[in-house]
């Protein structure tokens, strides 16, 4: 089941997969940080170049594939993930990856996303979130927080947000990971290892919009806050996390709860240890949902398991259709059935 | 005329007869009505059919909204309609009787199953009293047939319960028309065989009231003559039947292996396009990926996704699922990137009416999109045409790395005929050219060939060639994203001109008849069949008409305009408000162009369009 890698001619570089284009992102954008994080990334995947193609859809971060040198497709606003599909199945060897805002993914792409999760077609899903409109000027996204003000909700949003985690858990996903552009170690790690995924994999970036939602994720990010509200998960790891590691995350009862190791009787083997490859979603979407001031933010590769993909199915069908076909050409199905001759 | 024929009646011959079967969704109209069509087309008759079923999959049985219909016209002579008005009715309900009169030709037969007239039965379909005896059919040959209580009889002693017993029905009411259409039920044994090879009980129940109803209809005295209609002169060939959805599909595929590519559709079920997708979803083994995607969007995003990726996308849909596509068109406009959109029209606007046919979608097709969005719109002319319609699609898509929009409709995606197919090998070569990297210098995704100005359809995995599209205005030649107005209007000019040169490659358009008349009939589409018929035998009549029949709405062939300059008038005919014609006077400052159309989801009768043009003549 597993394809066999093409054989790498000339190693690559970061510098191979930067395009001649002029990034125009606002200065301090995360933009640049996840662009910087990618272009370390795909030098490590053992993958020609050219077969590499980026797709996205519209928004900041679907400009994305005008700055990286491989294959790329700015397409329409949502639908990246249906214009990746074709792709994919039209030439399975490529190594097709999508670029996505939280408002082309989960608002008017929401359809594309969850059945592209659903399909487990084999791309990789980049989802940049900001929680806003960056392109249009600051209007309140599907994951903005109620209660924020933007330009569309001058008193404050009323709605409730989506958490992408949700929505891959919900449309079956087989591969959820979260980051944040401020890690450039751990956005490239997880390039890395969502594309050798096989499968879709949706790796959520909590990315900071300088303009219009400067600081939205200072909960997790600013210095003061790293430590104890950032759990890096590794697989087969203790979730543990705090400035000495003392933290950590236990399950009571049906609840997952923050625990200190030495305190109340505490000891490490309390501590959850992660596992990523668990078939039962219900845990990864229990530490996907922990968010501060509760719990600290669950980043790293939360959940990875594998699942036959549609494109392995669309080729196996092929297949198996091929041992029973009836006819060969199309000449054959021409001349199939019914026909008479008129002398 | 009469002539002698075995069996006990004299047989007039005819020319072309017009047959309608109707009963419930259930009763298996369409099967007897397609059996009925093989048999006549392997004796020799040309002929057309055209189904007639309800929007509703099983509406209640005995109902005027579940009946289903299907209409044949067979002829000595050339046949290109189902016909106007049906010569025979086999009805096999009160409902079917009801809801079918209206066709019916008066003094017509109409062979009724005399069991289902139940008093129950007449109150559903909507009768005051027993049609069959209340006068309600005065003026018509009536046939009372007891075909469910006959077709019980001759099923006696066959291990069958009642419900297999009375679904062989349709069996016995063909076998009656088999008789009086001096037909052999061979074709019709031999297809019961094969269906019913593992339960041979039903096979012989089938034949059996097959022969039982042959045998009654020659026995009764109530059928006034038998009917003859004498082979067709058809050129000499291999023929067989075909609709229109699967002519398309087939024609799809036949282009795909002519290139050597994937047929990727992508496809959101919508009536009347669906068939393509069932079938086209059958043959995986020669290349055919078939996508049902979660939506019309993602229907033609992920085609579009194929083309770029260097297979051959497809979307197919009807009006209310392309209206969807516009957005994604236009990018496959803008990025050039070769797409085939299969708009199987349907009657509109909104859901409108589903299971009719219309072409009201032209504007759609050509003017549907936001901004200045030149792309080619084709229309395919009868259910067997679909075939090349298709093909020719796929090759201009890819020749000319852009958008394709083929416009089939209701009419001609259900509607049959027999098909003299041609062979893949003596289909007109499909170009297909993807750059590699250049010796020396750049590659520009954007740099046009001098003549038809089509970019290189450069695809992923070629290497020395990575670059970047999409919907954003390019820069002339690099393709590199530019703001610059003088470029802006360049580039829009470009593609316009890309696609106007189109017609250059296209065949002049042809007329049929002496080339000089006053008048010019113009059709386009799936109107073909009718519009020749009327147009023929008003010719034959000495009428001063001729008659163009277009395939290219977009561009029209270069001759379009000093064609119809040579006609004092033009009569557009359509079944829409007059878009056709619109275009017209807009792209040739033709004086005189007017129209004839008709919006009822119905297709165009011959009467009616000889009685419009006759008008038309006879007016100053």
């Amino acid at each position: 089941m597993e394809t066999i890698e093409p054989p790498v001619v000339k190693t690559l570089t970061k510098k191979d997969f930067e395009s001649d284009q002029l990034v125009r992102w606002c200065p301090g954008c995360g933009d640049y940080a996840i662009l910087a994080a990618m272009t370390n990334a795909l030098p490590q995947l053992n993958i020609l170049r050219e077969n590499f193609v980026f797709v996205s859809g519209i928004g900041c971060a679907a400009r994305f594939p005008y700055y990286v040198n491989t294959y790329g497709f700015h397409t329409i606003h949502g639908r990246g993930p249906a214009f990746a599909t074709g792709i994919k199945l039209a030439n399975p060897q490529l190594s097709v990856w999508e670029i996505q805002g939280d408002g082309d993914a989960l608002a008017i792409g929401g359809n594309h996303f969850i059945h592209a999760l659903r399909r487990n077609i084999d791309i990789n899903i980049i989802l940049f979130n900001n929680e806003i409109y960056g392109l249009t000027k600051g209007q309140y996204s599907p994951t903005s927080p109620t209660g924020l003000v933007t330009k569309s909700t001058p008193y404050g949003t009323i709605e409730r947000p989506f958490r992408a985690a949700d929505l891959v858990i919900g449309a079956q996903g087989t591969f959820f990971a979260r980051t944040i552009d401020t890690n450039p170690k751990l956005m490239t790690e997880i390039f890395v290892e969502a594309a050798r995924h096989k499968g879709t994999s949706l790796v959520e970036v909590l990315q900071n919009c300088v303009i219009f939602n400067d600081d939205a994720h200072a909960a997790i990010t600013a210095r003061e806050n790293r430590d104890d509200f950032q759990l890096h998960l590794k697989h087969g790891q203790p979730m543990l996390f705090g400035k000495d590691r003392k933290k950590g995350i236990r399950l009571n009862g049906l609840k997952l709860e923050v625990v200190t190791i030495g305190e109340n009787g505490v000891t490490e083997s309390d501590i959850l240890v992660h596992d990523a490859h668990s078939e039962d979603p219900t845990l990864h979407l229990m530490l996907a949902r922990m968010a501060p001031p509760h719990y600290p933010m669950a980043l790293g590769v939360i959940r990875q398991v594998r699942a036959k993909t549609f494109d392995e199915a669309v080729a196996e069908e092929a297949e198996r259709v091929k041992q029973v076909a009836r006819y060969n050409s199309v000449d054959e199905l021409l001349n199939s059935g019914e026909t008479w001759e008129i002398k | 005329m009469e002539v002698e024929i075995p069996g006990k009646k004299k047989a007039e011959e005819v020319e072309k007869v017009v047959i309608r079967f109707a009963g419930d969704s259930g009763d298996g109209m369409q099967l007897t009505g397609s059996q009925f069509s093989f048999t006549s087309a392997i004796l020799g008759n040309d002929l057309a059919t055209f189904p007639d079923f309800p929007a509703e999959i099983r509406a209640p049985q005995g109902t005027l909204e579940g009946v289903s219909g299907f209409q044949v016209q067979i002829g000595k002579v050339d046949i290109y309609t189902a016909g106007d008005q049906a010569d025979v009715l086999v009805a096999m309900n009160p409902a079917a009787l009801k809801a079918n009169l209206p066709y019916i030709r008066k003094g017509g037969n109409i062979i009724v199953d005399g069991d289902a007239f139940t008093d129950r039965n007449i109150e559903k379909a909507g009768f005051a009293a027993n049609p069959l005896s209340d006068g309600t059919l005065a003026g018509y040959n009536v046939v009372e047939a007891p075909i469910s209580s006959l077709t019980k009889t001759a099923l006696e002693g066959l291990q069958l319960d009642n419900k297999s017993i009375m679904r062989s029905k349709n069996m016995f009411a063909l076998g009656m028309m088999y008789w009086l259409y001096d037909r052999s039920l061979k074709e019709t044994e031999k297809y019961i065989d094969s269906k019913f090879r593992k339960t041979p009980a039903l096979a012989e129940g089938n034949k059996r009231a097959l022969h039982a109803g042959y045998h009654y209809a020659e026995t009764i005295e109530a059928l006034p003559a038998r009917y003859r209609v004498p082979p067709a002169r058809i050129e000499p060939g291999v023929y067989r039947h075909i609709s229109g959805n699967t002519a398309t599909a087939w024609g799809l595929m036949a282009a795909a292996e002519k290139t050597g590519k994937k047929l990727f559709l992508g496809s959101y079920p919508i009536t009347p396009a669906s068939d393509i997708l069932h079938e086209l979803s059958r043959y995986k083994n020669l290349g055919v990926i078939t996508l049902q995607a979660e939506d019309e969007i993602a229907a033609v995003c992920s085609a579009i996704g194929a083309g770029y990726a260097g297979q051959i996308g497809v979307t197919t849909s009807s009006g209310p699922g392309v209206a969807l596509k516009s957005e994604a068109i236009n990018l496959a406009v803008m990025a050039e990137v070769p797409v085939v959109i299969i708009d199987v029209q349907r009657g509109g606007p909104s859901t409108g009416l589903p299971t009719k046919t219309e072409q009201a979608d032209m504007n759609l097709a050509v003017y549907g999109r936001n901004s200045e969005s030149p792309l080619i719109v084709m229309a395919a002319t009868t259910p067997s045409q679909c075939f090349e319609a298709a093909y020719m699609a796929v090759k201009l898509a890819i020749e000319h790395m852009t958008p394709v929009i083929l416009l089939s409709d209701g009419y001609l995606a259900n509607g049959s005929e027999p098909w003299k197919f041609p062979r893949v090998a003596d289909l007109p070569e499909i170009r297909v050219q993807h750059p590699v990297k250049p010796q020396n210098g750049a590659f520009y995704p954007y740099l046009r060939d001098p003549e038809t100005l089509v970019r290189p359809w450069a695809i992923p995995g070629t290497p020395g060639l990575e670059h970047r599209i999409g919907g954003l205005e390019k820069q002339d030649v690099t393709g590199n994203v530019s703001y610059d107005p003088k470029n802006h209007e360049k580039m829009v000019h470009l593609r316009a001109e890309k696609v106007a040169r189109v017609a250059s490659r296209l065949p002049e358009q042809q007329v049929i008849g002496t080339g000089h008349a006053r008048m010019l009939v113009v059709g386009w589409g799936g109107t073909y069949g009718a519009l020749f018929t009327a147009v023929s035998e008003l010719q034959h009549n000495g009428a001063d008409v001729d008659f163009a029949h277009f395939t290219y709405i977009n561009p029209l062939p270069k001759n379009t305009a000093t064609l119809l300059k040579r006609y004092d008038k033009v009569l557009v005919c359509e079944l829409n408000m007059g878009q056709f014609a619109s275009l017209l006077r807009s792209r040739t400052n033709h004086p005189n162009i007017l129209s004839f159309t008709k919006v009822q989801g119905q297709p165009f009768l011959v009467a009616e369009l000889k009685e419009a043009i006759m008008q038309h003549l006879n007016l100053k």
